[in-house]
């Protein structure tokens, strides 16, 4: 090989491997989901969705599920105040882990990540946000969570993914940025700008 | 790190700063959820603890308790006034009759130094100590310093002293324990004989002045006179130690500093500090006890998340 001739054995292996790692197509493939364009088309087709339903969102609220649903929830919320031009929007986060059915299941202990919400639910239509709708359960547990704020009158749920298929539990979206197939060893990735600098969703596998 | 590095809570000396932390992260989400009209968790619902006191408490019993509830735990209560333990049952025979009933953690408070270690030997269930003896008092010792925390934003760096009976007091041994590996310098008050001979080994310095100690510090412990574990005088007259150790507003006031006032429980009002000391601003009292539910949520939390489900 050529570059062998030129450096030593160990410093080609470590170029490799770093080749390897940015490119990410030795040791697992992604597939582009949504490309940006497209993540932004969903973005304000859900939101538009959201105004039909409830207009100016005088008795509604948003939640976004900790930690990967409060980018989406974020979006949205800027998207119907600015380009829509919807006034004082209530945007809470809410963390269901301590409401997770797989508590001393796994073999780590379950991390807990910020609830804000400062606002009552009480009466309240309940938007719940999330990235991806897998397994439901972590709806589920969402679903309980919130009552400890108050009796909401409703609860709809909105995700920019719904993975078909793959449902532990009777629970579907009000609201879907897409719908995708995708078996259980691969995985959906959404990547926001805010956290990984690009706005997409992979399917990795 | 996400996780205990101790399947028991048997001492702030067992621990690592990185537990404290998680412990302070994961209390820091329990307090939010002790504020919500609806304040319980569902997470260990099919988790049995059993609360041991072979010695009076109110607070932390209570504390516990509420704690345990709040997070939906199944409990059991015991004291030993009204026990076996009465009838000459040893203690290991007492706890194994309990967990034979199945019970998954037992949090014991004991007149005996190391009796949680000595049980954690023998049996199978996660152990929190809530007080040995004048041993160790570790989940007080986190909620003081978690309290330090709110209120001064972080422990490292600051002056803690820690006034009063330092020999007899379980609480001090794991302030200072706790306080040290978060990186604050501490200093203890008291009269002589109630300062331990050889404290200084533990990187302690001892004060005699309260007034020098107070101008010194940005916290100020103020612990109870012990008066229970007193067989003998250990100063003249109750007088006379309020004279040279309590803390009045006159005092307090003519410090160059606001400092921060702490106090266990139960008050001596009158003896350690004065009432309106201990209703001022600078106390953070009352918020060392709300805080204790929360901290003792996030350390049955942690200890649970380690009981796997399998072997339960």
């Amino acid at each position: 090989m050529f570059y062998r001739n030129q450096i030593s054995e160990s410093k080609f292996e470590n170029f490799l491997c770093t080749f390897a790692l940015e490119k990410q197509f030795i040791f697992m493939s992604q597939k582009v989901l949504l490309n940006e364009t497209e993540v932004h088309i969903a973005l304000h087709r859900l939101a538009c969705h959201l105004i039909e339903n409830h207009d100016t969102f005088q008795d509604t609220v948003l939640i976004g599920l900790q930690p990967r649903g409060a980018f989406l929830a974020n979006r949205l919320k800027s998207i119907l105040e600015t380009d829509y031009k919807i006034k004082s929007i209530k945007l809470g986060y809410l963390d269901i882990t301590f409401f997770r059915d797989d508590f001393r299941r796994g073999d780590k202990t379950l991390e807990a990540n910020k609830t804000n919400i400062d606002f009552l639910v009480e009466d309240k239509k309940v938007v719940l946000i999330d990235d991806v709708l897998y397994t439901g359960r972590s709806i589920r547990a969402a679903l309980t969570a919130i009552q400890s704020f108050g009796r909401p009158s409703g609860v709809e749920l909105l995700t920019l993914i719904d993975r078909r298929f793959s449902r532990h539990l009777p629970i579907q979206p009000d609201y879907r940025g897409r719908q995708v197939d995708a078996i259980n060893e691969e995985k959906v990735k959404v990547c926001w700008k805010e956290n990984e600098g690009e706005d997409a969703v992979y399917l990795v596998s | 790190m996400s996780e205990l590095s101790v399947k028991h809570l048997l001492g702030i000396k067992y621990l690592t700063p990185a537990d404290i932390h998680l412990i302070f992260e994961t209390a820091d989400h329990f307090k939010e959820v002790i504020n919500r009209s609806i304040k319980k968790v569902p997470s260990l619902r099919d988790i049995t603890i059993a609360n041991l006191f072979f010695e009076n408490s109110t607070r932390t019993r209570l504390s516990f308790e509420l704690a345990e509830k709040r997070l939906s735990a199944d409990v059991v209560n015991f004291s030993a006034a009204s026990s076996s333990v009465k009838k000459g049952e040893t203690l290991i025979d007492t706890v194994n009759n309990i967990l034979s009933m199945k019970v998954d953690m037992v949090v014991m408070r004991h007149p005996n130094p190391g009796a949680g270690v000595f049980l954690s030997k023998h049996i199978n269930a996660s152990i929190i100590n809530a007080g040995d003896g004048a041993h160790e008092h570790p989940t007080q010792a986190l909620l003081d310093c978690y309290s330090i925390r709110e209120r001064l934003g972080d422990v490292a760096g600051k002056k803690v002293v820690i006034v009063g009976d330092i020999l007899h007091s379980r609480v001090a041994l794991s302030n200072i324990f706790a306080l040290q590996l978060l990186g604050a310098k501490v200093k203890v008050c008291g009269p002589k004989t109630l300062i331990p001979k050889y404290i200084e080994k533990l990187g302690v310095e001892v004060e005699s002045d309260l007034r020098k100690a107070l101008e010194w510090c940005d916290v100020a412990n103020m612990l109870r006179v012990q008066n229970e574990r007193m067989e003998i005088s250990y100063f003249p007259s109750v007088r006379e130690y309020t004279q040279q150790f309590g803390v009045n507003k006159a005092l307090l006031d003519s410090l160059k500093k606001e400092i921060v006032i702490m106090h266990p429980g139960p008050i001596n009002r009158g003896v350690e500090i004065t009432s309106d000391v201990a209703d001022s601003k600078q106390s953070i009292i009352l918020h060392q006890v709300e805080n204790g539910v929360a901290i003792r949520m996030a350390i049955i939390y942690l200890l649970a998340s380690k009981i796997k489900h399998h072997e339960s």
